[in-house]
């Protein structure tokens, strides 16, 4: 089994303060990488880094075994193999449903309109939203706009899916018509990276679970090695106060 | 009233007294309004009828008798402001738009056209436009370049254009601006490119939220033709002042100033109307 991502001492900052301090991280094909920890904790923009939307002061990031964090590399052609959940959807508003989804097909992946539009339909037959297909954005619920974001970053085939908070800007209801979308993707077999506060979700769908802590995973295992019996005492008072928070 | 819409609910006597309270307070509203209309109104139109000047003013500037007869000679020159202003709104947009783009671009390619767009606008904005109409209009022919038309008509056009382009471009780039970056993350995680993101995800939602400023400035711009005429040109403006200035009667101002008016007020309304339908379609929230 191959690894699809893979960070070799990975920092980042902003001004003076480190957000990411000599991070590594391998996520194998076919397998989902769970990251948790406090707001500010180093998640998202290691997501971002990923994505190069950010750029990494030091360290190297590797997608199937090609240095993406070469200054010289075309960025677009890298993403065009990664999808990216935005925990605030960032669909088009000026979209409709449709057109969101088939925007990076045409236009990126250079496919007929009809192509782009029957996988999409397949894609949102599948997710349960074929009768939103030529509605705007701003017409559907939460839930449903989240589940629209992520059918578009899956009508490219992403080598790799980055899913940042997807459900923290949703009511528990839509959280789990959400959360079981990305289920059944981890059954079709995609490779993901999750940053999540659903510490239940994290122990369903995760290969491994990594906490971050001031832009370090400071503990990584199995889901029952780190969200049940964590050895770190730093993970140990996070998953305290998740619980007091009723999350777990 | 429809207090019987459910027939399990009827409202309670607490709610009938409030609905009473409520019609009271609306009837007392009215009666002010309609009184404070009356007054102000009344007393404004008596002044004017009693003052010693009324029946000589009605007759300088509303003669209906001349107004009919000069109607044809306005009519003309409206002609040409219409035919300026869709022609000139045309260029002003695509000389905007590329103004604008040029400012917003981080391209490295483009850096010297980028502060050749800044000087533009800052000169163009800065500058009265009807000191770059004296400037073009008679400075242009007094370079004696070959092959530039001294026709007075595309010279106007030229002045109009580029002091409109400056404004209408600052009008672009502050709607480009004003889109979250978080939308451009969306477009770039999906591998569109930086132009394309620009093209098919930024400037659609620009130019939206710009719709209402800019049809303010296409108001302006059909008013501000009315310039030109200092050119010579005889458009709506200058045939009224022709026509005054042969008898001494204002009509043809009045005649000239509703014309445009006849234009501008629907043009405002239904762009108003265009705006609302559209943003109800993709907003459950009101605007974006």
């Amino acid at each position: 089994m191959s690894n699809v991502l893979e960070l070799v001492n990975v920092r980042k900052s902003f001004d003076t303060e480190v957000v990411l301090n000599n991070l590594s991280l391998s996520v194998p094909e076919h397998t989902a990488t769970v990251l948790i920890g406090a707001s500010g904790s180093g998640k998202s923009t290691l997501l971002r880094c990923i994505n190069l939307l950010e750029t990494i002061d030091d360290g190297q990031i590797f997608l199937d075994g090609r240095e993406i964090s070469d200054p010289l590399i075309n960025v677009d052609e890298i993403r065009r193999n990664l999808g990216m959940v935005f925990q605030s959807f960032n669909l088009f508003p000026h979209k409709t449903v449709l057109e969101n989804i088939t925007l990076s097909p045409i236009k990126v992946h250079g496919k007929s309109k009809d192509e782009a539009n029957t996988h999409a339909i397949a894609l949102l037959k599948r997710f349960d939203l074929s009768d939103k297909a030529d509605q705007y954005p701003d017409r559907l619920s939460g839930g449903q706009q989240q589940r629209v974001a992520i059918i578009r970053s899956l009508a490219v085939n992403p080598r790799l899916l980055l899913l940042d908070e997807v459900t923290s800007a949703l009511d528990p209801v839509l959280v789990n018509e959400v959360l079981s979308s990305v289920r059944d993707l981890k059954l079709d077999g995609m490779t993901m990276v999750l940053a999540t506060h659903e510490m239940g979700f994290a122990t369903q769908v995760a290969d491994e679970v990594c906490f971050l802590e001031s832009g370090s995973i400071v503990e990584r295992g199995t889901p029952e090695q780190v969200l049940k019996n964590p050895v770190n005492p730093k993970t140990q008072e996070f998953l305290k106060r998740v619980h007091q928070a009723g999350r777990l | 009233m429809s207090e019987k819409q459910s027939s399990a609910w009827s409202p309670s006597p607490r709610e009938l007294e409030r609905r009473r309270s409520r019609r009271a307070i609306s009837r007392k509203q009215a009666i002010i309004a309609a009184a404070s209309s009356i007054f102000v109104l009344g007393t404004l139109s008596i002044i004017l009828v009693t003052s010693p000047g009324w029946e000589i003013f009605k007759a300088t500037f509303f003669d209906l008798g001349y107004g009919v007869e000069i109607f044809p000679t306005v009519i003309k020159g409206l002609w040409i402001n219409l035919q300026l202003t869709f022609i000139g709104g045309a260029a002003i947009g695509v000389i905007a738009l590329g103004l604008a783009l040029m400012r917003t671009t981080k391209s490295p390619a483009l850096t010297p056209f980028r502060f050749l767009a800044t000087a533009y606008v800052d000169i163009f904005r800065g500058a009265p436009l009807i000191l770059i109409i004296l400037l073009v209009g008679f400075g242009v022919p007094a370079l004696g370049l070959s092959g530039i038309p001294s026709n007075v008509i595309f010279l106007g056009t030229v002045a109009v254009v580029l002091t409109y382009s400056a404004y209408v471009a600052e009008v672009i780039r502050s709607g480009i601006l004003s889109i979250h970056p978080s939308q451009r993350a969306a477009a770039r995680s999906l591998g569109l490119t930086s132009g394309q993101t620009m093209r098919f995800v930024v400037l659609p939602q620009a130019i939206r939220r710009v719709v209402p400023p800019l049809l303010n400035d296409f108001v302006s711009l059909l008013k501000d033709t009315g310039l030109v005429s200092i050119l010579g040109v005889t458009d709506a403006v200058r045939a009224a002042q022709i026509n005054a200035s042969r008898t001494f009667n204002y009509t043809p101002y009045v005649v000239a100033a509703i014309l445009f008016l006849l234009i501008t007020i629907p043009m405002t309304r239904y762009t108003d109307r265009a705006i609302r339908q559209r943003t109800n379609a993709q907003n459950s929230e009101g605007a974006i």
